[in-house]
Protein backbone atom coordinates (compact mmCIF):
# COMPACT_ATOMS: atom_id res chain seq x y z
CA UNK A 1 0.00 0.00 0.00
CA UNK A 2 1.28 3.64 -0.80
CA UNK A 3 2.29 5.61 2.02
CA UNK A 4 0.19 8.59 2.35
CA UNK A 5 2.54 11.88 2.80
CA UNK A 6 2.18 14.78 4.90
CA UNK A 7 1.50 16.83 2.12
CA UNK A 8 -1.32 14.72 0.92
CA UNK A 9 -2.87 14.82 4.29
CA UNK A 10 -2.76 18.28 4.30
CA UNK A 11 -4.43 18.29 1.15
CA UNK A 12 -7.21 15.96 3.17
CA UNK A 13 -7.52 18.52 5.78
CA UNK A 14 -7.91 21.14 3.43
CA UNK A 15 -10.76 19.49 1.44
CA UNK A 16 -12.37 18.64 5.37
CA UNK A 17 -12.07 21.99 6.49
CA UNK A 18 -14.52 23.16 3.99
CA UNK A 19 -16.99 20.16 4.93
CA UNK A 20 -16.48 21.51 8.46
CA UNK A 21 -17.27 25.09 7.82
CA UNK A 22 -20.64 24.01 5.86
CA UNK A 23 -22.07 21.92 8.80
CA UNK A 24 -23.36 24.84 10.53
CA UNK A 25 -23.06 23.60 14.46
CA UNK A 26 -24.08 25.43 17.26
CA UNK A 27 -20.50 26.98 17.43
CA UNK A 28 -20.26 25.72 21.40
CA UNK A 29 -17.40 23.54 21.99
CA UNK A 30 -17.88 21.10 24.18
CA UNK A 31 -14.86 18.68 25.35
CA UNK A 32 -14.01 15.31 26.64
CA UNK A 33 -10.85 14.21 28.76
CA UNK A 34 -10.26 10.50 29.05
CA UNK A 35 -8.10 9.26 31.82
CA UNK A 36 -5.43 7.54 30.46
CA UNK A 37 -3.37 6.55 33.44
CA UNK A 38 -1.51 2.96 33.81
CA UNK A 39 -5.21 1.94 35.47
CA UNK A 40 -7.08 3.75 32.43
CA UNK A 41 -5.21 1.81 29.82
CA UNK A 42 -5.30 -1.82 31.59
CA UNK A 43 -8.96 -1.11 31.65
CA UNK A 44 -9.49 -0.10 28.14
CA UNK A 45 -8.96 3.47 27.66
CA UNK A 46 -7.62 3.74 24.04
CA UNK A 47 -10.74 1.35 23.06
CA UNK A 48 -13.16 4.29 24.48
CA UNK A 49 -10.92 6.62 22.90
CA UNK A 50 -11.62 4.88 19.62
CA UNK A 51 -15.11 4.64 20.08
CA UNK A 52 -15.21 8.53 20.38
CA UNK A 53 -13.60 9.13 16.93
CA UNK A 54 -15.64 6.45 15.41
CA UNK A 55 -19.10 7.75 16.93
CA UNK A 56 -18.18 11.72 15.89
CA UNK A 57 -17.35 10.33 12.70
CA UNK A 58 -20.34 8.33 11.96
CA UNK A 59 -22.46 11.32 13.49
CA UNK A 60 -20.82 14.26 11.95
CA UNK A 61 -19.86 16.30 15.32
CA UNK A 62 -17.37 18.22 14.31
CA UNK A 63 -17.67 20.76 17.69
CA UNK A 64 -16.19 19.16 20.41
CA UNK A 65 -12.33 18.32 21.67
CA UNK A 66 -10.57 14.75 22.72
CA UNK A 67 -7.74 15.44 25.27
CA UNK A 68 -6.44 13.10 27.94
CA UNK A 69 -4.87 13.63 31.23
CA UNK A 70 -3.46 10.82 33.26
CA UNK A 71 -5.26 8.87 36.26
CA UNK A 72 -7.92 10.92 38.22
CA UNK A 73 -7.48 8.68 41.22
CA UNK A 74 -10.35 6.48 40.19
CA UNK A 75 -8.47 3.81 39.62
CA UNK A 76 -11.42 1.22 41.21
CA UNK A 77 -14.24 2.63 38.39
CA UNK A 78 -11.81 2.81 35.10
CA UNK A 79 -12.08 3.91 32.30
CA UNK A 80 -12.94 7.05 33.24
CA UNK A 81 -13.87 10.13 31.26
CA UNK A 82 -14.87 13.82 32.21
CA UNK A 83 -17.42 15.41 29.95
CA UNK A 84 -17.77 19.29 29.87
CA UNK A 85 -20.16 20.75 27.84
CA UNK A 86 -21.66 24.22 27.67
CA UNK A 87 -24.72 24.97 29.99
CA UNK A 88 -24.38 21.39 31.62
CA UNK A 89 -22.42 20.92 34.83
CA UNK A 90 -18.79 18.76 34.56
CA UNK A 91 -19.91 14.89 34.91
CA UNK A 92 -17.45 12.20 35.62
CA UNK A 93 -18.25 9.00 33.95
CA UNK A 94 -17.15 5.62 35.29
CA UNK A 95 -16.83 1.99 34.23
CA UNK A 96 -17.08 3.18 30.27
CA UNK A 97 -17.30 0.71 27.67
CA UNK A 98 -18.26 0.83 24.09
CA UNK A 99 -21.60 0.33 24.90
CA UNK A 100 -21.21 3.54 27.29
CA UNK A 101 -19.88 5.92 25.00
CA UNK A 102 -22.51 5.65 22.18
CA UNK A 103 -24.89 6.58 25.14
CA UNK A 104 -22.92 9.29 26.32
CA UNK A 105 -22.61 10.80 22.87
CA UNK A 106 -26.50 9.90 22.09
CA UNK A 107 -27.70 11.48 25.23
CA UNK A 108 -25.33 13.64 26.80
CA UNK A 109 -23.67 15.78 23.80
CA UNK A 110 -26.94 15.46 21.80
CA UNK A 111 -29.58 15.18 23.90
CA UNK A 112 -28.13 16.99 26.87
CA UNK A 113 -29.23 14.12 29.58
CA UNK A 114 -27.09 12.56 31.99
CA UNK A 115 -25.98 9.18 31.46
CA UNK A 116 -26.97 8.18 35.46
CA UNK A 117 -25.82 4.43 35.41
CA UNK A 118 -22.27 5.45 35.17
CA UNK A 119 -21.89 9.27 36.96
CA UNK A 120 -18.95 9.08 39.72
CA UNK A 121 -18.53 11.35 42.36
CA UNK A 122 -15.17 12.59 43.24
CA UNK A 123 -12.86 11.98 45.20
CA UNK A 124 -13.07 8.36 45.61
CA UNK A 125 -14.81 6.40 48.90
CA UNK A 126 -10.91 5.12 49.89
CA UNK A 127 -9.85 8.93 50.64
CA UNK A 128 -13.04 10.23 51.76
CA UNK A 129 -13.74 7.30 54.02
CA UNK A 130 -17.79 6.51 55.31
CA UNK A 131 -19.68 9.84 56.67
CA UNK B 1 -0.07 -7.75 32.73
CA UNK B 2 -1.48 -5.42 30.09
CA UNK B 3 -3.62 -7.05 27.66
CA UNK B 4 -1.21 -5.69 24.48
CA UNK B 5 1.94 -5.04 24.14
CA UNK B 6 1.24 -1.70 22.75
CA UNK B 7 -0.13 -0.73 26.35
CA UNK B 8 3.03 -1.01 28.04
CA UNK B 9 4.53 1.51 24.91
CA UNK B 10 1.47 3.79 26.05
CA UNK B 11 2.18 3.89 29.71
CA UNK B 12 5.76 4.09 29.45
CA UNK B 13 5.83 6.95 27.00
CA UNK B 14 3.47 8.99 29.57
CA UNK B 15 6.31 8.29 32.33
CA UNK B 16 8.90 10.20 29.68
CA UNK B 17 6.15 13.19 28.79
CA UNK B 18 6.18 13.63 32.51
CA UNK B 19 9.67 13.48 33.62
CA UNK B 20 10.12 17.48 32.51
CA UNK B 21 11.35 16.60 29.28
CA UNK B 22 11.49 18.71 25.99
CA UNK B 23 12.09 16.23 23.76
CA UNK B 24 11.07 11.92 23.88
CA UNK B 25 11.73 9.56 21.71
CA UNK B 26 10.39 6.16 20.85
CA UNK B 27 11.19 3.58 18.45
CA UNK B 28 9.35 0.35 17.68
CA UNK B 29 11.05 -2.14 15.74
CA UNK B 30 9.98 -5.49 14.99
CA UNK B 31 12.71 -7.58 14.30
CA UNK B 32 12.20 -11.41 12.93
CA UNK B 33 10.19 -12.82 16.25
CA UNK B 34 11.26 -10.08 18.43
CA UNK B 35 9.07 -7.08 19.38
CA UNK B 36 11.53 -4.37 20.41
CA UNK B 37 10.40 -0.63 21.98
CA UNK B 38 12.49 1.95 23.17
CA UNK B 39 11.98 5.39 24.99
CA UNK B 40 13.84 8.01 25.69
CA UNK B 41 13.30 11.50 26.75
CA UNK B 42 15.80 14.61 28.61
CA UNK B 43 13.82 15.10 30.82
CA UNK B 44 14.64 14.72 34.99
CA UNK B 45 16.13 11.52 35.34
CA UNK B 46 16.92 9.29 38.52
CA UNK B 47 19.41 8.49 40.46
CA UNK B 48 20.68 4.92 41.38
CA UNK B 49 18.63 4.46 44.17
CA UNK B 50 15.39 5.29 42.70
CA UNK B 51 16.18 3.35 39.90
CA UNK B 52 16.28 0.79 42.32
CA UNK B 53 13.00 1.61 43.35
CA UNK B 54 11.02 2.02 40.58
CA UNK B 55 11.04 -1.63 40.09
CA UNK B 56 8.76 -1.28 43.12
CA UNK B 57 4.96 -1.56 42.41
CA UNK B 58 3.94 0.73 45.40
CA UNK B 59 7.01 3.16 44.58
CA UNK B 60 5.99 6.73 43.72
CA UNK B 61 7.16 10.52 44.16
CA UNK B 62 3.76 11.14 46.08
CA UNK B 63 3.43 14.38 44.27
CA UNK B 64 0.89 13.28 41.33
CA UNK B 65 -1.03 11.32 43.99
CA UNK B 66 -0.43 12.40 47.98
CA UNK B 67 -2.71 9.93 49.58
CA UNK B 68 -1.84 6.91 48.10
CA UNK B 69 0.76 4.71 47.16
CA UNK B 70 0.50 3.97 43.22
CA UNK B 71 3.48 2.89 41.39
CA UNK B 72 4.76 3.50 38.24
CA UNK B 73 3.74 1.41 34.89
CA UNK B 74 7.61 -0.39 34.99
CA UNK B 75 6.92 -2.96 37.16
CA UNK B 76 4.34 -3.86 35.23
CA UNK B 77 6.88 -4.21 32.20
CA UNK B 78 9.23 -5.98 34.22
CA UNK B 79 6.92 -8.23 35.41
CA UNK B 80 5.22 -9.08 32.18
CA UNK B 81 9.44 -9.62 30.40
CA UNK B 82 9.98 -11.84 33.15
CA UNK B 83 6.91 -13.64 32.75
CA UNK B 84 7.69 -13.97 28.80
CA UNK B 85 11.37 -15.18 28.23
CA UNK B 86 11.57 -11.24 27.58
CA UNK B 87 14.03 -8.42 28.47
CA UNK B 88 13.59 -5.23 29.70
CA UNK B 89 16.16 -2.50 30.60
CA UNK B 90 16.20 1.07 32.01
CA UNK B 91 19.28 3.57 32.22
CA UNK B 92 18.99 7.34 33.54
CA UNK B 93 21.08 9.91 34.35
CA UNK B 94 19.67 12.70 36.72
CA UNK B 95 19.56 16.32 34.90
CA UNK B 96 19.64 14.27 31.25
CA UNK B 97 17.05 11.97 31.07
CA UNK B 98 16.08 8.56 31.13
CA UNK B 99 15.66 5.36 28.73
CA UNK B 100 13.45 2.23 29.23
CA UNK B 101 13.83 -0.44 26.44
CA UNK B 102 12.55 -3.90 25.96
CA UNK B 103 12.50 -6.30 23.81
CA UNK B 104 9.39 -9.15 23.65
CA UNK B 105 9.44 -12.55 22.25
CA UNK B 106 6.81 -12.68 19.86
CA UNK B 107 6.93 -17.00 20.07
CA UNK B 108 6.58 -17.28 23.53
CA UNK B 109 3.39 -18.67 24.18
CA UNK B 110 2.90 -16.11 27.19
CA UNK B 111 3.80 -12.66 25.44
CA UNK B 112 0.35 -10.51 25.09
CA UNK B 113 -0.63 -9.56 21.55
CA UNK B 114 1.36 -6.36 20.19
CA UNK B 115 -2.42 -4.51 19.73
CA UNK B 116 -2.96 -1.48 17.48
CA UNK B 117 -0.14 0.49 16.75
CA UNK B 118 -1.70 3.28 15.17
CA UNK B 119 -4.20 3.87 18.31
CA UNK B 120 -1.26 3.68 20.65
CA UNK B 121 0.53 6.56 18.53
CA UNK B 122 -2.97 8.41 18.19
CA UNK B 123 -3.29 8.72 21.76
CA UNK B 124 0.69 9.68 22.52
CA UNK B 125 1.11 12.02 20.08
CA UNK B 126 -2.42 13.47 20.87
CA UNK B 127 -1.27 13.84 24.87
CA UNK B 128 -1.36 17.19 25.80
CA UNK B 129 1.77 16.44 28.09
CA UNK B 130 3.79 16.20 25.23
CA UNK B 131 6.18 18.42 23.84
CA UNK B 132 8.59 17.56 21.03
CA UNK B 133 7.67 13.88 20.39
CA UNK B 134 9.06 11.66 17.34
CA UNK B 135 8.39 8.34 16.99
CA UNK B 136 10.23 5.52 14.64
CA UNK B 137 8.31 2.33 13.57
CA UNK B 138 10.24 -0.37 11.74
CA UNK B 139 9.57 -3.94 10.59
CA UNK B 140 12.30 -6.50 9.51
CA UNK B 141 11.40 -9.90 8.43
CA UNK B 142 11.93 -12.31 5.90
CA UNK B 143 10.00 -10.27 3.43
CA UNK B 144 11.49 -7.27 3.98
CA UNK B 145 12.73 -4.23 5.71
CA UNK B 146 10.61 -1.00 5.67
CA UNK B 147 9.51 1.98 8.53
CA UNK B 148 7.97 5.30 8.59
CA UNK B 149 8.31 8.24 11.46
CA UNK B 150 6.05 10.54 12.57
CA UNK B 151 6.90 14.02 14.25
CA UNK B 152 4.24 15.66 16.88
CA UNK B 153 5.32 18.87 15.33
CA UNK B 154 5.21 18.18 12.09
CA UNK B 155 1.53 16.79 12.33
CA UNK B 156 0.30 19.90 13.82
CA UNK B 157 1.36 22.05 11.45
CA UNK B 158 -0.19 19.85 9.10
CA UNK B 159 -3.28 19.57 10.60
CA UNK B 160 -3.90 22.30 13.57
CA UNK B 161 -4.37 21.26 17.10
CA UNK B 162 -4.42 17.59 17.58
CA UNK B 163 -7.68 17.73 20.17
CA UNK B 164 -10.06 18.65 18.21
CA UNK B 165 -12.49 15.86 17.14
CA UNK B 166 -12.19 15.89 13.49
CA UNK B 167 -8.48 16.74 13.58
CA UNK B 168 -7.87 13.56 15.13
CA UNK B 169 -10.05 11.55 12.87
CA UNK B 170 -8.05 12.52 10.27
CA UNK B 171 -4.72 11.99 12.27
CA UNK B 172 -5.77 8.51 13.29
CA UNK B 173 -6.29 7.32 9.29
CA UNK B 174 -3.00 9.35 8.57
CA UNK B 175 -1.26 6.60 11.15
CA UNK B 176 -3.24 3.64 10.20
CA UNK B 177 -2.35 4.77 6.43
CA UNK B 178 1.80 4.34 7.59
CA UNK B 179 0.86 1.10 9.16
CA UNK B 180 -0.80 -0.29 6.58
CA UNK B 181 2.11 0.39 4.55
CA UNK B 182 4.44 -2.17 6.54
CA UNK B 183 1.84 -5.00 6.09
CA UNK B 184 3.15 -6.28 3.05
CA UNK B 185 5.90 -7.23 5.68
CA UNK B 186 4.28 -8.95 8.64
CA UNK B 187 4.80 -12.63 9.18
CA UNK B 188 2.64 -15.25 11.22
CA UNK B 189 4.97 -16.61 13.78
CA UNK B 190 4.60 -20.08 15.07
CA UNK B 191 4.34 -20.01 18.76
CA UNK B 192 7.07 -22.19 21.02
CA UNK B 193 5.22 -23.95 24.00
Amino acid sequence: MAKMTLDQLRKLRESKQDDIKRRATEGKEGQIIIGMGTCGIAAGAKIVLDEFLDQFEKRGITNISVTQTGCMGLCSVEPTLEVIMPNMPNIIYGNVDKATVDKIVEDHIINKKLVNDHVIDRPASDIVGDK
Amino acid sequence: MHRYLTDYILDITQNAFEANSNHVWLKISEVDRYFRFSIRDDGKGMDQDELTMVLDPYYTDGIKHSKRKVGLGIPFLAQATKETNSRFGITSTVGKGTEVHSSFDLCNVDTPPIGDIPGTLLALMSNPQANWFECEREIKTVKGTSSYTVNKDELIEVLGNLENASNLILLRDFLRNQEDSLKDYYVKRQLIF
